[in-house]
């Protein structure tokens, strides 16, 4: 193309991430262009405005060390990222290079990285469960294939430990295993070390295609990063008909990246501080999962995200979970008492978990024992407040079998190891065992029929 | 031949072209593909121009077509059951076009230019007409689709043609004017109507919270505002499944994919209650997701609400469900901000309270021109921030709906659902629904649910001195009081939209199951009064089977029995009197 052997020599202004180039011919929005330092390096930069007058570009790499007798080309084209089988296995950077010291990837195709939406109508629904072996996300928050599900923690939680747990222990009851692409935005290196040596203790790195954009690598790159796992992603799973597990890691890192983008872009701000149009964004990499009629292949998503100061009302967490089909919440005290995985079920949600659950895909009382469940817990949660305040003795004997009931949830039905791969009906056994400790009249939840079929009271008169 | 502008300048969606003079919401195809936009400011010899669809790659001096007319809706038969993005393109023809990503550059008529229709007049030669005059129907499904003159369109009939035709071609001469079934109308400004008239009849939607406690009347106004997860889509799709209306538009605007994809598949295998047809024959989707452009999202309300007229305007009562309102909201800040324009409360656009009453006074019950009375009731989702209802979308909005369903996140933490709390929802209408009430269940349905707000009302009185003492200090009165709390939340309020009995209660059964939980009362009263213990009150078969009733096949039947068991039940408890 003859735009893209043109070199232009007309920076006029470098502020932040991005340079403003004069006197160009007509460039095309989003397009890729290069910056090349009088010493011979080049970085690499996207257009983000563009008009007769001024183009601007937003360069990945940071523009350090670039000077106004810097050279611009332009590529005549979107960013692209060349994909291919053989990533399976792969360790790459946040911008798609490999750091394993393999050899280059050799592309079979290459594809527009921004990825367009699936048409709605082309959409399959979300159905398979998923069985994470973690009871707290079976019984009570039920993934499906196809689905988005974040886990919001907080600092200092072991929501690495749970997600490496998913990634480990998830197949569906047909027994198909997932491809995993991990994409780690902005992790410290010792934090990317753990994952590392987890996949490979486990032998999970064979199935997974790993990006890392480290704590210290440009900030804008980590903008690119999910982009490029989830156009590795698609391709896999509606080419190569797999399916496909995503863990990305750490969302806030992404939206700090977003804001400090737009800060130097001198974009007017929205809550606090972060681009208006962030809701859009995220919804533009949240909305990749999914499956599609006819394909066998499926993107089921976990994002994972801290919460700056343990608010979900922050708008990360908070937009994320308009996007989402539900979240798994932590919870810092359960994690103070010593219960792994401290999930917090009553802030959790998984919206598609009826899709996912009942006869045929795990079994028939999973909605009825789950809702019972949450209601009991709520109750007994309710009750330690009150406990508190007036003393246990003053509780009616209904109440008492609520506080206890809440105390036996968490150290039963929560608490599991970290290698406990529990299938659906031993947390559905699990659950029954638990909920026989309250009055049966008080099941209000629960069909009769099932209580006639799985109360521990009635299995034991069989 | 047609001039042609060309571009000076792109910034995400936002295009600024030279070289044309459009009008102020002209539609313009910008770029070598014709990618589809609208004039949003004209600043000198600069045209803004926002484009709906993606425009990565898009060059300065590409060119720019003006159209000359404002973005419309298709109108006409064929509406029902389509699926449509935000400016009215049919997804699956898309599909066809593009395969199963959405691409650029692709346009798609509305309305299917090829399917024949089966016109019958009903009006004759030499009839005078104007514009909502009916002068024929055509079969849609089961619905009978009235085919008007245009507004704007008045004169005499000079032919009127009886046959097969495709909505383009003429079916009627008006003084010499072709007339076709279909029409085009812009979607910013409302249709013209008659007169509006008081809303006085309720939109039954099968859902015990909603009917009974918190109704809206058919051509009325509600807002659902919830945080995140309290159920606000799954509300939305209740009332799309179950409203009595004949029409049902859907907005799915900046909401998920795979929601709009559980409409898809769950609607054609339902049924309509009252005509027992599949539910998505009486229904128009517009899916445009949260990934998708976000002009066409800001477009999409409006290609909703027009559709829903044009039902209207037939005399057919419509219900519309926008979810969510406020990422329309976000739409217009989004593209505001890239305009520069000084922003208001949150960066949202000065002109956002404008624009939501203008789009919720398009609802309403009306007298049309042509004699018949038709209504869209208007139920918008909107998702607070943080589920602070004092952000400026929700406030807005407030100002304006006269029903708020408030979703509240404690209740969902206790999965009670749906999680509408009694305490702070509202409607407006009540009073004037009452006298409906009173005429169509029964005489006494204002009085019981007066009765079960107090009881609730009383409940949260009686639960800030139990935090403090503990419930065993109550007096047995006031336990019992608890307890009726309790039933009423636990077996009236509560409703589970899965369950394939619970799912729908018609109102005849809301008005005998809240009598049966008042009689219970009545009776436990007295038992309290003549010392029996709460405890074995609550303890009694017949309270369990009034819990449990509501999941039973045989539901009415037992409610009857229960009734009948009820005095018998209480007599055996024995007790002094």
């Amino acid at each position: 193309m003859s735009i893209a052997s043109k070199e232009y020599r007309t920076i006029t202004q470098i502020a932040g991430p991005l340079v403003f180039v004069e006197k160009t011919e007509p460039i095309g929005y989003n397009e890729l262009a290069t910056v090349t330092m009088p010493d011979g390096t080049q970085k690499r930069g996207q257009v983000l405005d563009t008009s007769d007058d001024v183009v601007v570009i937003q360069v990945f790499e940071g523009t350090t060390g670039i000077e106004k007798a810097a050279g611009v080309k332009f590529l005549g084209e979107t960013m692209k990222m060349p994909v291919s089988r053989d990533m399976l296995g792969r360790i790459l950077s946040g911008a798609g290079e490999p750091i394993d010291g393999g050899p280059a990837i050799t592309p079979e195709k290459r594809l527009d990285i921004s990825g367009a939406a699936i048409n709605p109508w082309a959409r399959a629904e979300p159905m398979e469960f998923i069985q994470t072996g973690i009871s707290t996300i079976d019984g009570m928050n039920t993934l499906v294939r196809g689905q988005k599900l974040p886990i919001f923690s907080s600092s200092g939680l072991p929501h690495n430990d749970i997600a490496l747990q998913i990634a480990r222990q998830s197949k569906v009851r047909t027994g198909e295993e997932f491809a995993v692409v991990f994409a780690a935005m902005g992790i410290t290196a010792e934090e990317a070390q753990y994952f590392m040596s987890d996949f490979e203790r486990t032998g999970a790195l064979k199935r997974a295609v790993v990006f890392m954009n480290l704590a210290d690598d440009p900030a804008i790159e980590r903008i690119l990063t999910p982009k490029l796992a989830l156009t590795t992603a698609e391709y896999l799973a509606f080419e190569l008909d797999m399916h496909v597990l995503v863990i990305l890691t750490d969302v806030t890192n992404y939206c700090e990246a977003l804001r400090q983008i737009g800060a130097a872009r001198e974009e007017v701000p929205g809550r606090r501080g972060y681009p208006g149009y962030m809701y859009t964004d995220l919804a533009s990499m949240y909305e990749r999962a999914g499956r599609i009629k006819g394909k066998k292949g499926s993107i089921t998503q976990i994002p994972i995200l801290t919460m700056p100061g343990d608010d979900i009302t922050h708008p990360i967490p908070d937009l994320t979970g308009y996007i989402t089909e539900g979240q798994i919440v932590t919870s810092r005290e359960l994690h103070r008492a010593g219960i792994y995985p401290p999930i917090n079920v009553s802030a959790s949600l998984s919206r598609l978990m009826n899709a996912g659950i009942g006869p045929e895909l795990t079994r028939e009382d999973h909605k009825a024992i789950s809702d019972q469940l949450y209601a009991a817990y709520a109750e007994g949660k309710d009750l330690r407040g009150l406990v508190a305040i007036v003393g246990k003795d003053a509780l009616s004997e209904r109440d008492q079998h609520f506080l206890e009931f809440a105390d036996a949830f968490e150290d039963k039905f929560v608490r599991q190891g970290t290698d406990e791969d529990r299938d659906i009906e031993t947390t559905l056994d699990i659950a029954w065992e638990l909920v026989a400790g309250l009055p049966i009249n008080q099941l209000s939840r629960i069909d009769r029929k099932y209580i006639e079929t799985y109360h521990p009271e009635y299995r034991k008169s069989e | 031949m047609e001039k042609h502008g060309t571009i000076y300048r792109v910034a995400g969606p936002v295009v600024t072209a030279t070289g044309v003079s459009p009008k102020m919401y002209d539609v313009m195809l910008v770029g070598e593909e014709g990618l589809m936009g609208e004039v949003i400011k004209i600043d000198g010899d600069k045209t803004i121009i926002q484009v709906y669809e993606e425009t990565s790659g898009l060059r300065p001096g590409e060119k720019v077509v003006d159209t000359h007319h404002p973005l419309v809706a298709e109108l006409g038969p064929g509406l029902l059951s389509s699926v449509y993005d935000g400016i009215q393109r049919p997804l699956p023809v898309l599909m066809e076009a593009m395969g199963d990503f959405i691409h650029r550059g692709v346009s798609a008529n509305g309305l299917d230019r090829k399917k024949k229709w089966k016109f019958e007049p009903t009006a004759k030669k030499g009839d005078k007409v104007s514009g909502g005059s009916i002068i024929g129907t055509v079969k849609e499904f089961y619905l009978t689709h009235k085919i008007m003159i245009p507004p704007g369109v008045s004169g005499t009939i000079d032919e009127i043609y009886e046959g097969e035709f495709t909505v383009e071609e003429t079916i009627a001469k008006v003084d010499g004017k072709d007339i076709m079934m279909m029409q085009k109308w812009p979607v910013r400004a409302g249709r013209p109507f008659g007169k509006k008239l008081l809303p006085d009849i309720p939109l039954i939607t099968g859902q015990r919270v909603l009917d009974t406690m918190f109704p809206l009347p058919k051509g009325g106004t509600a807002a659902i505002p919830g945080a995140f997860g309290t159920g606000k889509t799954v509300t939305q799709q209740q009332l799309a499944k179950w409203s009595d209306t004949e029409i049902v538009v859907y907005i799915g605007c900046g909401e998920r994919g795979n929601e709009m994809t559980e409409v898809l598949e769950t609607f054609p295998g339902l049924e309509d209650p009252t005509t027992g047809e599949p539910l998505m024959q009486r229904t128009v989707l517009i899916a445009n997701t949260s990934n998708m452009p976000v002009a066409a999202r800001e477009a999409s309300v409006y290609t909703g609400m027009t559709i829903a007229e044009y039902y209207r305007d037939q005399g057919y009562n419509v219900s519309l469900m926008a979810d969510s309102t406020s990422r329309w909201a976000e739409a217009m800040r989004e593209i505001s901000s890239r305009l520069e324009e000084m922003p208001g409360e949150e960066g949202f656009p000065a002109y956002l309270a404008a624009r939501l009453s203008e789009f919720y006074e398009r609802a309403g019950r009306v007298e049309n021109h042509n004699g018949t009375n038709g209504s869209i009731s208007v139920v918008g989702a909107v998702s607070p921030p943080g589920g602070d209802l004092s952000e400026p979308v929700t406030q807005n909005t407030l100002r304006i709906v006269r029903v708020f369903w408030a979703l509240d996140s404690r209740l969902r933490e206790r999965r009670h659902f749906p999680a509408i709390h009694w305490l702070t929802s509202y409607s407006l209408y009540t009073n004037g629904l009452n006298k409906w009430y009173r005429e169509n269940v029964a005489e006494d349905f204002p009085d019981l649910r007066q009765w079960a707000m107090e009881v609730l009302q009383r409940e949260s009185e009686l639960q800030e001195i139990v935090q403090l003492v503990g419930s065993d200090a109550l007096p047995d009165e006031q336990k019992m009081t608890l307890e009726i709390a309790r039933m009423i939340r636990e077996i009236f309020l509560q409703q589970n939209a899965f369950h394939s009995v619970d799912t729908f209660c018609p109102l005849e059964r809301q008005y005998v199951m809240l009598k049966l939980i008042k009689k219970f009362s009545d009776q436990s009263s007295k038992a309290v009064e003549s010392g029996v213990a709460v405890d074995d009150i609550v303890a009694m078969p017949i309270r369990n089977r009034l819990a449990m009733a509501k999941y039973e096949e045989t539901i009415d039947d037992e409610l009857a029995a229960i009734d009948k068991d009820m005095v018998n039940a209480f007599d055996s408890l024995g007790g002094k009197a």
